[in-house]
This record gives structure tokens, sequence and C-alpha cells, in this order.
């Protein structure tokens, strides 16, 4: 056996067989099970059904009023948008209503796979304050022309499908038209339901408690809508188009004033349609208050995180404490090896229960979610993987840094208290809402807590307005940059703790 | 007793990592503190912001040193093999625990004294500047006199007292200085973590009330006590309750076992 080799050994035959850290190792695991499922076990008063999830696995909003009729084969839809207005609760839900937008309002056309909420789409549409938007499949947003609608001022709207392909266009008179986008919808059937929306996301208010949401519909004017192509050879003849509306129950971004509804009119060519809800992505914070995000079921972590820690700490310190240290150095005199492969042994550990950890209890939590009435956020697979596996490599790197930090101190108290305390209160401090806007992200930067940004598993949405903050899930770093930090601080120990094991005598 | 005390308040007196640790305390604790006071902004009247809290907040890492302090007067003793020293000695145990309870509170006293002190005159220099001021509903200056901050500094100061006791208790009943920080760290940090996640507002509520550190600090707040989870002195309670029980624990198990 080589020299690493008989010192991995060595130390994983010590961590193996001292009880205490064995079963430590168990109460971990449990500890983030157990602690999760009490964070999860409170049910919703009001309840919500599950969220329909896009063409990319995320969660999403697909609730609209849609005037469409189902086409097949290649062509182009054109519509001219003379207005959108918009009404909002004054004072909250069912309080009266007054005139008022918000800045995401949409109205437009749109292609579709099909009525069901969460398929594939393509769609240009005028908003209230973001201009002419192309977007598509939920995720993926491009701008066009900017400035608001107005009679004096309409936008037309042009979307050509051929084939997989679907391309935006906008124009300010309906003969020179600019190219938006183009949106490959793969996998898109012959025949879709094409056709006119308008949907609107809940307004942001100031509330007493903070940034708050109310209901908001829209309403857009649409005129001189024209087929053309196989869509108009194929269109049967008379009045074809139907008002649907889509997702009555609006999902986390929308809903109707009292008990309002979506509807639409026409006339001579012109189409009005009143309609809330919204399509785009679930994202957390204010828009997203009553649901859960899949690191919500990881919340036992920060208890794992503790007794890994204590573990962790105790693995060297205790080798201090019983004089164990000298013989360990007399067998292994390569100190840093011996820290390495305390780290090693320790590490692969910590990562274990980490992942098997979060593969407990993540379906647990949905699970319990969705029975107490909690809608969940699904996210792809991609994004679940990585927050499974990021506890486990936040497990794994605190522990690592618990065993420099003790090596450093040799007090266990001290030992776990500073990673504890580095990890968990600068969390605590940034969510608790008691810090100054900017303090809390901050802090999130600069300290070890940053490594919890790798559980993030929403991600941020320049055309969702929301609370985009710590309290709500979302971290001022990006998961690996965030986990970077803490693997940064974890790296520094270790090799303070490797010169001061080399420097010290080993009592 | 006297004897006790005298051993106890000698043992605490002469680790110099003690003195250290409550220095420690005591800087931390004024130094977020006036991070925090130099950091937050008033902008208009009705910014909501709670002057004393904001001041105060320093405290939450205060405890964890303070924590630390408790629990290491007694683990390390048995670590070392010093408690059969100290029953050798004293043989009436539940003695030697009421000493040390009895040490362990002047000496938090004296060092939450001069935090608390230190934060509150952090805040009273750095606030006014970042307006909060008389025109935006605040005192000119804060200050002792004012019956809500008295409480909060007074607050604190008990708050700090009991979470030390908190401390020595689990240790007595845990016997090792790692285990009773795990504890002390998970009994503090854990609750408030998942009263954020539960999302239904009883539920953390509940959660509020019964959780060491968020019933206890409750005694921080100057406006909005009426829209607590729980009124600042029935919170101070709640942490009384938490260390009694740690340290009626820790005395029963103390008489019972072997040292």
């Amino acid at each position: 056996m080589t020299a690493i080799g008989r010192g991995l050994h060595s130390e994983w035959t010590k961590f193996r067989t001292v009880r205490g850290w064995a079963w430590g190792m168990v109460a971990a695991l449990l500890a983030v099970v157990i602690v999760g499922l009490i964070g999860t076990a409170a049910s919703n008063p009001n309840g919500a059904g599950a969220l329909p999830v896009g063409p990319g696995g995320e969660a999403v909003n697909d609730s609209f009023y849609f005037v469409h009729q189902s086409l097949d084969g290649d062509g182009s839809i054109v519509a001219e948008v003379t207005s959108l207005t918009g009404e909002v609760a004054a004072g909250g839900p069912r309080s009266g209503e007054t005139p008022g937008v918000a800045p995401w309002a949409k109205a437009g056309i749109i292609v579709k796979q099909s009525l069901t909420q969460g398929s594939s789409y393509a769609a240009m549409m005028v908003t209230a304050a973001h201009g002419v938007r192309m977007q598509y499949d939920y995720t993926r947003d491009a701008p066009g022309l900017a400035g608001r609608v107005s009679a004096g001022s309409p936008r037309w709207l042009r979307l050509t499908r051929t084939g997989d392909i679907v391309t935006g266009y906008d124009s300010v008179n309906g003969t020179s038209w600019t190219k938006v986008g183009a949106a490959r919808l793969s996998g898109l059937s012959p025949e879709v339901e094409v056709g006119m929306f308008t949907t609107t996301p809940q307004a942001t208010a100031a509330t007493s408690t903070g940034p708050g949401m109310i209901p908001a519909v829209a309403t857009g004017a649409f005129d001189r809508v024209a087929l053309s192509g196989q869509w108009q050879d194929r269109q049967p003849a008379g009045d074809s188009w139907t008002g649907t509306q889509i997702g009555r129950d609006a999902g986390t971004s929308g809903s109707y004033l009292g008990n309002g509804s979506g509807e639409y009119t026409s006339s001579g060519g012109t189409f009005t349609l009143t309609g809330a809800g919204d399509i785009a992505p679930v994202v957390g914070g204010s828009a997203f208050a009553s649901g859960r995000e899949i690191e919500n079921f990881l919340v036992g972590g920060f208890a794992g995180l503790i007794v890994v820690i204590v573990i962790a700490t105790g693995f060297m310190t205790a080798e201090y404490r019983r004089g164990l240290l000298g013989l360990t150095l007399a067998a292994t005199p390569r100190r840093g090896r011996v820290l390495a492969a305390k780290a090693a042994v320790l590490g692969l550990a910590a990562f274990a229960v980490g992942v098997v950890a979060a593969l407990v209890a993540i379906p647990i939590g949905e699970r319990e979610s969705a029975a107490n009435g909690f809608a969940v956020a699904t996210v792809p697979l991609a994004t679940e993987v990585r927050v499974m596996l990021g506890t486990g490599l936040l497990l794994a790197a605190a522990s690592v840094f618990a065993l420099a930090v003790g090596t450093i101190v040799r007090r266990s108290a001290v030992a776990i208290t500073i990673p504890v305390a580095g990890l968990v209160l600068p969390y605590i401090l940034a969510t608790s809402g008691i810090l100054p806007d900017g303090a809390g992200d901050w802090l999130l930067r600069v300290s070890p807590a940053a490594g919890f940004a790798i559980q993030q598993s929403l991600r941020y949405y320049p055309q969702v307005d929301s609370t985009y903050n710590p309290s709500s899930g979302y971290f001022p770093l990006s998961p690996w940059g965030g986990f970077a930090v803490l693997c940064g601080y974890t790296a520094v120990a270790f090799a303070v703790a490797v010169i001061l094991l080399r420097r010290r005598d080993a009592a | 007793m006297k004897n006790a005390l005298h051993a106890e308040w000698t043992k605490l007196r002469t680790e110099t990592s003690n003195i250290w640790l409550l220095v420690g305390a005591v800087v931390l604790t004024v130094a977020i503190g006036a991070g925090i006071a130099s950091t937050t902004r008033c902008p208009s009247a009705g910014c909501g912001q709670d002057a004393a809290r904001l001041s105060l907040t320093g405290i939450m890492a205060g405890q964890v040193v303070i924590a630390i302090v408790a629990v290491l007067a007694v683990g390390t003793e048995y670590s070392t093999g010093m408690i059969r020293t100290t029953f050798c000695a004293l043989p009436r145990r539940t003695e030697v625990l009421a000493a040390r309870a009895v040490v362990l509170t002047g000496v938090t006293v004296v060092a939450g004294t001069a935090s608390v002190l230190g934060s509150v005159l952090a805040g009273r220099l750095l606030l006014p500047g970042n307006g909060f001021t008389v025109q935006h509903g605040y005192a000119a200056l804060l200050s002792l006199a004012n019956g809500p901050v008295l409480r909060a500094a007074a607050g604190s100061v008990i708050y700090l007292t009991l979470i030390a006791l908190l401390g020595l208790g689990i240790v007595t009943a845990v016997r090792s200085s790692a285990a009773a920080t795990g504890i002390v760290l998970a009994l503090l940090f854990v609750f408030p973590v998942v009263a954020h996640v539960v999302s239904n507002p009883a539920w953390q509520r509940h959660l509020d009330q019964i959780a060491p550190m968020s019933a206890g600090l409750a005694v921080q707040a100057t406006i909005d006590v009426s829209k607590l989870p729980i009124a600042p002195w029935a919170g101070i309670g709640v942490v009384a309750i938490w260390a009694a029980a740690a340290l009626v624990t820790g005395g029963l198990l103390l008489r019972l076992r072997d040292a």
C-alpha cells in the first residue's frame, strides 16, 4: 500500500471505529430529514394546485385569455395592437378597482402547441412598460420596439411559422417590418393554436408588510387581424375565432379582480380581450407567496451541518485531547498528508450524508407539500441534481473547514462555533429582514454563508417582477460562485492549518 | 457555598482564554451593532426601522461567544479530568453547579452590560446621521431614559445571561464541550431557519414564540411591540424556561451520574 493509501486507511479506520462519529453521521442524516419534515408539516390555509411545467422542465405560469383557432401547416398572423390598459385592485382584493396596469401586462399574438397549460409557444406582444417583446417557451425573452402603445402610436406584430421555426416581427406602420427573433419550437405539431391573447401578472404595491402583489386585469385592443399562407388557405369560412380562458386558476402570478373573468368582444375586424394571469416562468419572492422551492425541503441541512461540524472538529481536537496525535504523526510523519487524509475521509463521508439526505428529503417534501396544499416550483432535472449534489458538497466543504479550524484553534467549543456562526449566522441575518437592503446581499457575498447559493433552485428572470432577495431564496452570487467563496475560506483555513501543524509541537 | 463560589471564580478568572473570549464578545457585539447602525438609512418618516433593535443586532453574535464561555467553563473540566478534583474538594455537586451559575451570571452581566452600552452608544452616535432624526419620528438621540430603549438594553443583558445559563445546563448534562456547543447552536439557529421556511403564518408565529433566540430577542423591539409574536418580557420568560430546564436536567444528571 502506498503512503497516501496507508494514511487514508488509518484515518478511515479511526473515523469508522469511533462509535460517536459513525453514529453522528447517521444522526446528521436523520437531522436533515426530520427537521425537513417539521419544516414542511404545516398546511396551506388557502390551498394551491400544482403548477404547470414548461418544455424546459421548470414550473411556469400559463394563464391568459386566448382568442384562437386551430391552424394546420405554415403561415403568418398579423395584428395591430392599438391599446393596452388595465385595472388594479385599489387597496387589496375586492375593495374596488382603479385604472392602472402592471409593467409586464401583455397583449399580443401567439402560436401555441395546444390549449394545455405548459405547452410550447412563441409570442409577439406589446407590454405596458417594456415595449414590444418576443417571448417563447416561457423563459426566453427578446426586446423589440420600445415605447408605449396608443391609438396614435399603434404597434404591428407578425408571427410566421415555417416548420419548427416561428419568427417574430414588429412594425409601427404595417409595411416596414423588423425581425425581433426566431424561436425553434422542437416537436411543434402540424396543427397549432394561433390567435390573440391578453394577460397580466399582479401589480407590485407597497403594503404594510413590505412590497406585495395586488390583483390586476389588462385589456388589449387588436385591429386588422389577418392570416396568410397555408393558414389563410385552410381557414374555414365565417368567424372562426373562439375565446378560451387558459388556466382559470391563475397560478402564482395573476388573478382576476373580485369574481371577474376573462372575456372578448369583436366588431368589424377589431377585437378587445381582457385577461389576467401570466405566461412566464415561476419565480420566488412576493410573486410566489405560498409556494415552496425544493431547497425549502433541505432546511434540515442546517441541523445536519451543525452535527457534521461537531464531528469534524472532534476528528482533530480529539487527537490533541487524547494525545493520540503524537502516535498518528509518528506513524505518518508527513503532517500535511495526515491532515489531507483526514480531510478526504471526512469530506467524502459528509458528502455522502448530504447527498443521501437530499435524495430522501426532497421527494418527501414534494409529497408533503402537495398533500398540504403548497405549490412546489418544479425545476429542470439538471437543477435538481445540482441542488442534491450541492447539499453534499456544502456539508463536505463545511466539514473540511471545521477540521482546519479545529487544527488551528485546538479547542472544540471555539472550533465548532467559528464555522457554524460563519455559515449560519450571516444566513439568518440576511434572510430575517433585520438588515438594510444591500447589507444582507453583502454578507452573502463575503461570508462563508455564500456557499448556500449552491442550493438555490429558482432563477432570476428580468421579465418577471418580484422581490428577488435573500429572504425569497435569491442569493447575490451564482450557485457555483457562492460555493467557490465557501471553498476559498476552506482552502485558506486548510493551508493555515497545515502550516501550523508542521510548525507546532504535536502536544 | 462561599468556598464553591471562590473556587469557581478562581477557575474562571485564571483561564486566560476566558478573558479573551469575553473581551471578544464585547468587541464583536459593538462592532456588528456599529456596522449595522452606520449602513442603515431612514430616508423618510415611517421607514419602519427600529433604532434600538438595529443597534443591538450584535447581540446575535455576542451570545454565541458567551455560550462558548459557559460551555468551556465545564467542558474543559471533563476533558482534562479536573472535574474529579473539583468534586473531591467540593462533594456537594448541586452546590458546585449553583456556584458556577452564580459566577457565570456575574461575568455575563458585566460583559453583557459593556456590550449593550457600547452598542447603544454606537447607535446614538451613528444613527442620527443616517436619517434617524426627529423629523422622521425618532428621538433626537438613542437614550436609556426612554422606557422601551431601557427595556431593550436591560432585556439584552438578561438575555445574554440566560443564554450563558442555558449553555451551562446543557454542558453539565452532556459532559462534552463539543456536543454541548452543537446543541446550544442548534437551539439558537435552527428554529429561526425552520420558521422562515414553514410558510404558514400560524406555525411561523408559534415557532417564534418557543424558539429561544426569536422569543428572547423580542425584548429588543421598541416599535410595533403589539405586532410581535410574543410580548417582550414574555419572550424573556421563554428563554428563562429553556435555561431553567437545561439547568435542572444538568443538575439532576450531575447528582445521579459518576463524574
